[in-house]
């Protein structure tokens, strides 16, 4: 504990000085001070629940539902949704040309509207060609390599994000429906131990802020419950589209831990355990978040 | 007198005369810096705005959420109660802030083809603080809403 | 992949629904990263200022709305605002920045 509070302490010099001046605009610092009362309750609880059983009702609430009536329609109206922008770009980038083969996407798949409704909300799925679970972007990149014979992009490269909001607002409305295959069952594991697993300086599992505390505030920002059904997402934090590794890589750097880096096996069983949560729960991408 | 000052007596004058010139050369040094970062505050530019000409609260309204959730993207909407016909239409609308690096958010103008003085936007609020929306209406009457924001933070800092 | 020309990508909703001589509310959204000059990156390197300023749309020849835009405007730049078409004609839609920055877009309009 004294390493977390002298850990803290540089954090809160940190975060007065990236938050300049201005007595309310230093929440952020504020914020540490109970994250620090929270992480010592939290010591010794037992492991949060994994998704509701059946039988028990159903609490999940989507981050859309914690947000005021403004950004609720920021992202329900597609006359306002600056998501919108990228998936414009997805559009266009399905029907183009790429890599040695010049063949785009629509080429193979046709029509997206029609041929890839449903698919988002599969992943992360098996790719049996590759022998190991893909997310959709890397399912993109899969099908870049193979079949177009073009470079796999970077997880945050704005052409994948935007045909990965292409293809997410093609199950805008679905379900989330993480397939049930035997094969997926490790990397879900994994996920689900990483979920409640504690990290950082701040020794802080994902569970506890968005299991036990969710509804209640960190600073003056409330806790959603972390259910990833709307990525790519327009986050305002980053005035832009990004992806849930993005937003995962946030919260590990924000509990002052070091983030795996980008290929690292963590992000993927972290997103297969997500789906398993989210299950049933509707796709919103391209969702608004704060 | 003739005799000279004591040390104590010399001490004190040049300490007043140092004094004096201090005085002067930090009035000059602080009509300097005054000049260069001259960022009025939202009464003043809410002053060059009216022209000399009263300002009323009233028949404008600025719509912004009471608790934002984040200062980067604030939803804003900006109305006027008139008919936009004859001398009862708004010539300019403005927004201005209280505590960001600049006072201007956005003007705008409603041209003859505009039914409805209405518009919405997205701000940028640096921290929690005052807004306020000024109209200028055709026949010659200005209106103003101030309103008060309290802006949150997200609360994990990301690298 | 083939080098994507830098596009200027714009959303414009409420062109299609017009009906003759009732106000209808359009939204306009820019794709624009309005930078405003006092951001550093993380080498400490300030991310020079580069905004849209202004945006205007007309029908056909007569105003609707000018709009002047500050560094307050938040980034893709957004604008709801109302047009009454008493008949057909074409909705000019116009943005100006910094660094010669200028798009134009039209759409036809046929009210009902």
């Amino acid at each position: 504990m004294r390493a977390a509070g002298r850990a803290a302490g540089r954090a809160m010099a940190a975060a007065r000085r990236r938050r300049g001046r201005g007595g309310r605009a230093r929440t952020g610092a504020l914020v540490l001070v109970p994250l620090l009362a929270w992480a010592a309750a939290a010591q010794g609880q037992p492991a949060g629940a994994p998704a509701a059983a059946a039988s028990a009702p159903d609490n999940r609430r989507s981050g859309l539902s914690y947000m005021g009536p403004a950004l609720q329609a920021m992202q329900r109206d597609d006359g306002q949704n600056p998501g919108l922008l990228a998936v414009q770009d997805g559009a266009q980038l399905w029907r183009t040309p790429a890599g040695a083969a010049a063949k785009a996407c629509a080429d193979c798949h046709g029509d997206a509207a029609r041929t890839m409704r449903g698919v988002a909300a599969r992943y992360p799925a098996w790719d049996t060609a590759g022998g190991r679970a893909l997310d959709l972007a890397g399912r993109v990149n899969a099908c870049r390599v193979r079949h177009q014979q073009a470079p796999a992009w970077p997880v945050e490269q704005a052409e994948l994000l935007a045909l990965s909001a292409y293809l997410g607002l093609q199950s805008r409305g679905l379900p989330l429906a993480p397939p049930d295959d035997a094969r997926l069952a490790p990397l879900r594991a994994q996920g689900q131990a990483l979920w409640q697993q504690r990290l950082g300086q701040l020794n802080l599992a994902c569970m506890h802020c968005h299991d036990q505390r969710a509804g209640r505030r960190l600073g003056g920002a409330l806790i959603p419950q972390g259910h990833a059904t709307g990525y790519p997402s327009y986050r305002l934090e980053w005035q832009g589209l990004g992806s849930l590794q993005r937003r995962l890589r946030g919260c590990v750097s924000g509990v002052r831990a070091e983030p795996w880096p980008a290929d690292a096996p963590e992000w993927l069983a972290l997103e297969a355990w997500l789906a398993q949560r989210a299950a049933g729960m509707p796709v919103e991408t391209p969702a608004v978040r704060p | 007198m003739s005799r000279p000052p004591s040390p104590r007596q010399a001490g004190l004058r040049r300490r007043r005369v140092l004094g004096a010139a201090a005085a002067a050369g930090l009035g000059l040094r602080l009509q300097a810096v005054q000049a260069v970062s001259a960022v009025p505050s939202l009464a003043e530019i809410e002053r060059q705005w009216a022209r000399g000409r009263p300002v009323t609260e009233g028949r404008v309204t600025l719509e912004v959420p009471p608790l934002v959730e984040n200062g980067n993207t604030v939803p804003v909407r900006v109305r006027v109660d008139c008919t936009m016909t004859g001398t009862d239409r708004v010539l300019e609308l403005a927004l201005f802030n209280e505590k960001n690096p600049q006072r201007e958010v956005l003007q705008l103008a409603f041209g003859p083809a505009c039914p409805r003085a209405q518009a919405d936007a997205r701000i940028r609020l640096a921290t929690s603080q005052q807004l306020v929306a000024l109209a200028r209406l055709a026949d010659g009457s200005q209106w103003s809403h101030h309103v008060d924001v309290v802006v949150t933070l997200a609360a994990c800092i990301e690298t | 992949m083939a080098d994507t020309p830098t596009r200027v990508r714009t959303l414009i909703h409420g062109t299609d629904a017009l009906k003759r001589g009732v106000p209808a509310e359009l939204r306009v959204t820019l794709a624009h990263p309005m930078e405003n000059g006092l951001r550093h990156d993380g080498w400490g390197n300030v991310v020079p200022r580069n905004l849209a300023t202004r945006f205007e749309c007309r029908l056909d020849d007569a105003l609707v709305i000018a709009a002047d835009l500050y560094p307050a405007i938040a980034t893709n730049p957004y604008l709801a605002f109302w047009v009454r078409a008493d008949g057909p004609g074409t909705l000019h839609f116009e943005w100006w920045g910094d660094n010669g920055f200028h798009h134009r877009e039209s759409r036809a309009v046929a009210p009902a």
